[in-house]
Order: structure tokens, then C-alpha cells, then sequence
């Protein structure tokens, strides 16, 4: 399939997924909330340039925004994780897997230690700029920051069963 | 000239990182001031499309609670019914009808309509609900909502056929309630933890206060009439360098299956409100 064709339908996927299923799931406890959309960043593929990443992150956050209602609020730590997602990559890959940037990050190509630390700290980071910009008018340091650690939890265990679960062919072409 | 080329070349994704937070962070101030901002009410009605088919197919895993709702509330509504009761003489006859003035030379001041959800969140800070009825058919910015069971929010956005509603579980949502009991006013917000629990400030520790004791919407509010359905008391909080109880109330509404809710209209909504806003005192 054509990586723009897959890439938009999942697009589309993750959208519905996080507004009409993990949306509307009753909260277990008030810390919790499931987060899985972000994922579609962290699978776009390494060879997207920097700045197609960041205007399809922002594209990206703004239509989750339009269906919860909170213009800005997805789209801005969209913004912040793909603009961090090159860094950590580079540093993340050994130097020829990074020259050959046709494949997508997961724990085929990257093997599972890089691939989690990647998730984690990107799904850290997404959350606490959410969870700080939603929280930055209340001001309950402690809330905060069980309320991050919590989110992130929850989110890197649905990433750990969407890695599992989701197969995605690495194509081991010739460079 | 030519460093401020070279300076924005070297850092032109930097810079457009920038360029990108800062608009998110506009829009977030702008959408959470006002509720207008220029075009989500267009894109209300695309979201709101999106929202309506998924609703469609969902509605029918929840038709046996709808119809039991339905089925209280027409039980309770024929108990009410004029017909019901007995005049000692028979010299008049009733009639319920909907002009604006009754025969029995009373206005009328409130105006029920029926609205089908389309779309809810419980799960955010703010939490918002959308609704398939908008200006085309006599829904404005301002009015109050209320489900069969009891009081769910305000319309913060009328697009033309959806609208979308602030719902009680909102950061900024405020309505003025009091306890059933001795009609004691203060005001119902969220502090966003748990949807199913509201907390109701500023009532005097004067009052006494049981746990179960019912709370409604009180006689001052210009958006909701008066003694609807808000809550329950759960908890009893007493701040201590305050002389005001923080009640943590129960939602008499589910949020979580809401389905169809009332739209109420005060016909004399627009002049209480400018009478009351600080704008007009000169």
C-alpha cells in the first residue's frame, strides 16, 4: 500500500479510536485518563521531514481538538513530540539504520530497549505539557503529577498491546 | 540582512515549532474565553455529521434505559395531568395550551424542547456535549439544558442545525443552586475529579445539612427555572478559615448515557440578563 494512503487511514483510525472508544470509557480513577492517539506520531515514518512532521502533528492534535471541543489543547504537545521526535531518534538508531530512513520506528527496527525508551519519553513529555496546560489555571502540584504519571502508564500499555497487537510489515528493501 | 536569512534557514524548523505552539496556545485561550471562536462552528457541523452517525449506531445498545427514562417520565407527567384532578364545581374547563399568553391571563416564561444527543465527553476538564438542534430550530447561545432526570448545562454554541453544550462537568461552568430544605442559594461548579460528583460553595455553615438532602437549581438563576433536579448531598466539607460548607453533591444525571435532553427557553432571559451585567450600570 502506499505510505500516504496507510498513514491517512490511520490517521483516521486513531482519531476514532480516542474520541468514540477511549473517550467515552467511564474513568477508573480521577488520575486516569487512556491516551492513544499520539501513537500515530511516534509510527510516522523516520524519512518525514521535519517540518511535514510538525504541520501533520498540528493537523493531526487540531481535528482531535474539533471533536472534543478544546482548540489547541491535542495539537500543541502533537506539536512538542514531533518536534522532539528527530533528536531522540538520532540518538535512539545506530548511525546506518538511521542513513536508510524508510522505516517506520517500532520494536522490529529499532529492537524493543530503544523502541521503549522512545515511547516513554515521548508519552512523558506529551503528558505533561497536556496535563500542565490543562492544569496551569488550577494549580494542584500534586494532582499534576499523579495525573501524568498515571495518563502515562495507562498510555504505554495500550502502545506496548497496540505494538503487539498491530502487525506492520517492515519492507527490508535494498537502500 | 543576510545573518537574519542565514539565522531563520539554520533554524527554520525551530522557528516554525514556535509558530505552531503559539497558535495552539491562541486558540486555547481564545476557545475557552469565548465559545465563538471564528471557525469551529463550521467545523461543529462537520464533527457534529461524524458525531450524528456514530450516535445512530450506538443509540440502540441503550434503547431499554431510554425507553425506562421515558416510561418514568410519562408516568410521572400523567400524574400531573389537569385531568387528573377533580374541580368542586365544573364550571370551567382547562386547557393546557402553548400561546404565549394562557387564557387564564398567565404568561408563559419558560419553553421546552426536545433534543437528541449526539456527542459527549466525561472524561476531559471540560467536557462539552453536542446536540442535533441549532438556530434553524430555536436554539440560542445562553439557554438551559436539562435531561429527564435533571439539570445537564448551558448552550455555549448554536450552529445552524447542532448545537453544543458546556456541560455541568466544565471548569467554567457555574449555575446557581440550593438545598431543597430551606432554600439556602449557592453556587454548583466542577472541580474536574470525578464526573459524577459537582460541589455546591458558598452555602452558610448556618444552614444544617444532612447527607441524601436534595439540591435543586435556585430561584435566582436566569438560564435554569427554578426547584429542577441538580443532586444529592454526598459529602459534608466544612473549610475551616471559611464560614461556608463545600458540599460534594451527587448528579441526579448519568452523565455517561445521556440521550436525549430539553432545551429550556426563558422568554425573558435577554432582559434579565442585561439588566444584571455589570456592563449596563453606568
Amino acid at each position: 500500500m502506499h505510505p500516504i494512503i496507510k498513514h491517512s487511514i490511520r490517521f483516521i483510525f486513531f482519531i476514532l479510536l480516542q474520541v468514540f472508544v477511549l473517550n467515552t470509557i467511564p474513568p477508573l480513577h480521577q488520575f486516569i485518563v487512556p491516551y492513544l492517539y499520539f501513537l500515530f506520531i511516534l509510527w510516522l515514518p523516520v524519512s518525514i521531514s521535519r517540518i511535514g512532521l510538525l504541520l501533520v502533528a498540528f493537523l493531526f492534535g487540531l481535528t482531535l481538538d474539533y471533536f472534543t471541543g478544546t482548540l489547541g489543547l491535542h495539537a500543541a504537545p502533537c506539536v512538542a513530540i514531533a518536534f522532539l521526535r528527530p533528536f531522540l531518534l538520532k540518538l535512539l538508531l545506530a548511525q546506518e539504520t538511521a542513513e536508510a530512513g524508510y522505516m517506520e520506528p517500532g520494536h522490529k527496527s529499532m529492537g524493543w530497549a530503544p523502541f521503549i525508551t522512545y515511547a516513554v519519553l515521548l508519552t512523558i513529555v506529551h503528558h505533561s505539557y497536556l496535563v500542565l496546560i490543562e492544569w496551569l489555571q488550577f494549580g494542584n502540584f500534586l494532582y499534576f503529577m499523579g495525573k501524568v504519571l498515571g495518563t502515562s502508564a495507562i498510555s504505554l500499555l495500550l502502545i506496548l498491546i497496540a505494538e503487539l497487537l498491530i502487525p506492520r510489515r517492515e519492507k527490508q528493501r535494498a537502500a | 540582512m543576510r545573518n537574519i536569512i542565514l539565522f531563520i534557514q539554520r533554524y527554520f524548523t525551530f522557528i516554525c515549532f514556535l509558530i505552531l505552539q503559539i497558535i495552539c496556545i491562541v486558540l486555547l485561550s481564545r476557545s475557552s474565553k469565548s465559545h465563538d471562536s471564528f471557525f469551529s462552528s463550521a467545523a461543529n457541523e462537520v464533527t457534529g455529521r461524524v458525531n450524528q452517525q456514530y450516535s445512530g449506531v450506538r443509540q440502540y445498545f441503550s434503547l431499554r434505559e431510554t425507553n425506562r427514562l421515558l416510561f418514568e417520565e410519562n408516568a410521572r407527567l400523567k400524574n400531573e395531568l389537569k385531568n387528573n384532578y377533580i374541580d368542586t364545581s365544573n364550571t370551567r374547563i382547562q386547557v393546557t395550551d402553548s400561546t404565549v399568553k394562557d387564557s387564564t391571563g398567565k404568561w408563559r416564561k419558560y419553553t421546552f424542547l426536545p433534543a437528541r444527543v449526539i456527542g459527549n465527553t466525561v472524561t476531559l476538564q471540560n467536557n462539552f456535549l453536542t446536540i442535533e438542534r441549532g438556530t434553524l430550530q430555536g436554539v440560542h447561545k445562553g439557554m438551559a439544558v436539562a435531561s429527564s432526570q435533571g439539570i445537564v448545562g448551558v448552550v455555549v454554541e448554536a450552529g445552524a442545525n447542532i448545537s453544543r453544550i458546556m456541560s455541568l462537568l466544565h471548569r467554567n461552568s457555574k449555575v446557581s443552586a440550593m438545598l431543597k430544605k430551606d432554600a439556602v442559594a449557592g453556587s454548583l461548579e466542577w472541580d474536574g475529579a470525578d464526573p459524577e460528583f459537582l460541589t455546591l460553595r458558598n452555602i452558610p455553615k448556618s444552614s444544617v445539612i444532612k447527607k441524601g438532602d436534595t439540591v435543586l437549581t435556585s430561584f435566582y438563576s436566569a438560564n435554569f427555572p427554578s426547584q429542577l433536579m441538580v443532586g444529592t448531598v454526598a459529602e459534608i466539607r466544612s473549610d475551616s478559615e471559611s464560614n461556608f460548607f463545600s458540599l460534594k453533591v451527587k448528579t441526579a444525571v448519568n452523565f455517561f448515557n445521556i440521550q436525549y435532553v430539553y432545551l429550556i427557553e426563558n422568554a425573558r432571559y435577554s432582559e434579565q440578563i442585561t439588566l444584571e451585567s455589570p456592563s449596563t450600570v453606568k
